[in-house]
């Protein structure tokens, strides 16, 4: 029994969330293998290879692998399988887009976005945006699946001297070409990675008032997160959103300002340790979640806890 | 073109699910159900395309129960001009949904599938790209903006640091991210006019699709709650209890 774990990168950095991915690999047990599946990716396999508890990392490197499209990856990710008990990948949109693709060209079912292992056939899972908590145990031959990087600790990205080995899949699939990319830029830490994220919604009410929260981020060397109220207002792009349909976070602490706490929000950050939830409501749904709560102005709170932090 | 959209019917978003006293599921008898909400994305999404001149016909397919019917009727309400229903009592898991899709589209041999990128109640994201290895067909998943040119559609899709293009081949599958569309409501007039339009039903069986699965629930939890928490009256307390209470900063 060994477990193959798709590389989480960007051809020349190693995701981070690919650490948690590894943990869940280690949970379930058995020789761990990591496939870096990219073009012009040596250091990520180099990085991958130093990955405590991984055994073998396969690098398949080829122009067709470049922008990971599942056209292109699906089919070598399946090859790789027949090879495996266990093939995970992060539940990141690269992980989603690719993994059911390789599920059924196995034609086995996939199991999404664990966030434990009770044993090597039997997972936990949350479904109804997090308001149910399912285990599921798979009699599939090859298990295929995605890894939420909340639900596990990151194990060490050093200490493992893993042999690296070049592999080969059937290259481009001729269906599908990368045409732009348009990444957001922040000096921020990543919004899944952050320790600390400080989250804006409707009542921040402007774009230009996100001000208050990047400053107080900051301070705190926090992430900046946000609402699907307050993407679709416009105040900030889409990637900070954090809920069900957006971003799954479990920091240390998550400051919530002026977000009202509807279900599909919640969904994304209630596993955070400690809530902090400031709203002028205080009737307000974040509050019933929240350890500590305040209820006020966000205008005049915002700026008094970043002189008093 | 001739476009498939595939809709799901669902709990109502806004409903506060319950887990059954015996663990066996979420309790769903006398809940509101509705559409699934990127699938009402998605049948606004064809309705678009056929009203730029680009789509001719919509085809909209639910698989699940009789009741199902209804999700199919406010579909074609919106603009859908026939509707497939695949009736089935199980609950089915993505694989076997896409193998019933895949049976659909090989009868109906559309240019164009469109699905929602999850259902709100299993929460699982896979149906659309499953479709995709089936069929062979490539997918824009998560997709915020589609356009047709010529033989290719390009799609932009909402990725982890941002936004992504990719050209694909038509024919192709697209899944729908919230921010492709905000969808319509459906007229009265329309309500009305959609009674009589085409709606077919088919089972599993005679589309040839076994929908045996390998995983199974063993039970069903309500999540870990979170202990109540404490109103503080200013800031200074707040940082106070950050900094000395819950050590978090």
């Amino acid at each position: 029994m060994a477990t193959l774990v798709i590389a989480e990168h960007n051809n020349a950095v190693l995701g981070a969330a690919t650490l948690n991915t590894v943990a869940a690999a280690k949970a379930i047990g058995g020789d761990i293998h990591v496939l870096v599946a990219g073009a012009g990716c040596a250091a990520v396999g180099e990085a991958a290879a130093q990955i405590e508890g991984v055994s073998k990392v396969l690098v398949a490197d080829d122009a067709a692998y470049a922008n990971q499209l599942p056209e292109n990856v699906a089919p070598l990710i399946a090859d790789q399988a027949k090879n495996y008990s266990h093939v995970l990948a992060s539940a990141t949109t690269n992980g989603k887009n690719f993994m059911p693709r390789v599920a059924a060209l196995l034609d086995v079912d996939q199991i999404s976005e664990i966030v434990s292992v009770e044993s090597a056939d039997t997972f936990k899972r949350p479904i109804y945006a997090g308001n149910a908590i399912a285990t599921v145990q798979s009699s599939a031959p090859i298990k295929v699946i995605t890894v939420r990087s909340t639900g596990f600790d990151a194990v060490n990205a050093t200490g493992g001297s893993a042999t690296v080995e070049p592999v080969s899949g059937a290259g481009n699939a001729g269906k599908s070409a990368f045409v732009s990319e348009e990444l957001a830029k922040s000096d921020r830490p990543e919004l899944t990675a952050a320790k600390i994220v400080v989250s804006g919604g409707r009542g921040m009410q402007n774009g230009d008032n996100f001000k208050y929260l990047y400053s107080l981020a900051d301070k705190l060397g926090a992430a900046v997160g946000a609402s699907r109220a307050a993407v679709d207002a416009g105040f900030v792009p889409n990637d900070m959103q954090v809920g069900q349909t957006g971003k799954i976070v479990a920091p240390q602490l998550y400051i919530a300002v002026g977000i009202s706490g509807a279900i599909q929000h919640l969904a994304g950050m209630k596993d955070s340790k400690v809530i902090v939830a400031i709203n002028k409501d205080e009737e307000a749904p974040i509050f019933q979640v929240a350890d500590y709560g305040l209820v006020g102005d966000l205008f005049e709170i915002v700026p008094e806890l970043e002189r008093l932090v | 073109m001739k476009v498939l959209v595939a809709v799901k019917r669902v709990v109502d978003y806004n409903v506060k699910v319950r887990v059954k006293a015996d663990n066996s599921g979420v309790d769903l008898a006398n809940v509101k159900m509705s559409m699934n909400p990127f699938c009402e994305i998605a049948v606004e999404e064809a309705v678009r395309l056929k009203e730029k001149g680009v789509a001719s016909e919509i085809v909209v397919v639910s698989i699940g129960p009789t009741a199902a019917q209804e999700q199919l009727r406010t579909a074609l309400a919106l603009g859908a001009d026939r509707a497939i229903l695949v009736e089935s009592n199980e609950e089915l898991n993505s694989l076997a949904v896409a193998k019933l899709l895949k049976a659909v589209v090989d009868k109906e041999q559309p240019q164009l599938i469109i699905l929602g990128k999850q259902a709100i109640d299993s929460d699982n994201n896979q149906t659309g790209q499953m479709l995709g290895a089936l069929t062979g067909y490539p997918q824009g998943t998560f997709a915020s903006k589609v356009e047709v040119a010529g033989d290719k559609l390009n799609v932009t899709r909402e990725i982890d640091g941002g936004l992504q293009t990719v050209a694909l081949n038509l024919p192709a599958i697209v899944t729908t991210d919230l921010r492709l569309n905000e969808p319509r409501y459906a007229s009265l007039p329309n309500i009305m006019k959609a009674k009589k339009k085409p709606l077919e039903t088919a089972t599993p069986d005679a589309l040839g699709v076994s929908t045996t699965s390998t995983v199974k629930t063993l039970k069903v939890e309500a999540p870990a709650a979170r202990s109540a928490g404490v109103k503080v009256k200013s800031v200074a307390e707040l940082v106070e209890k950050l900094k000395n209470e819950a050590k978090v900063i």
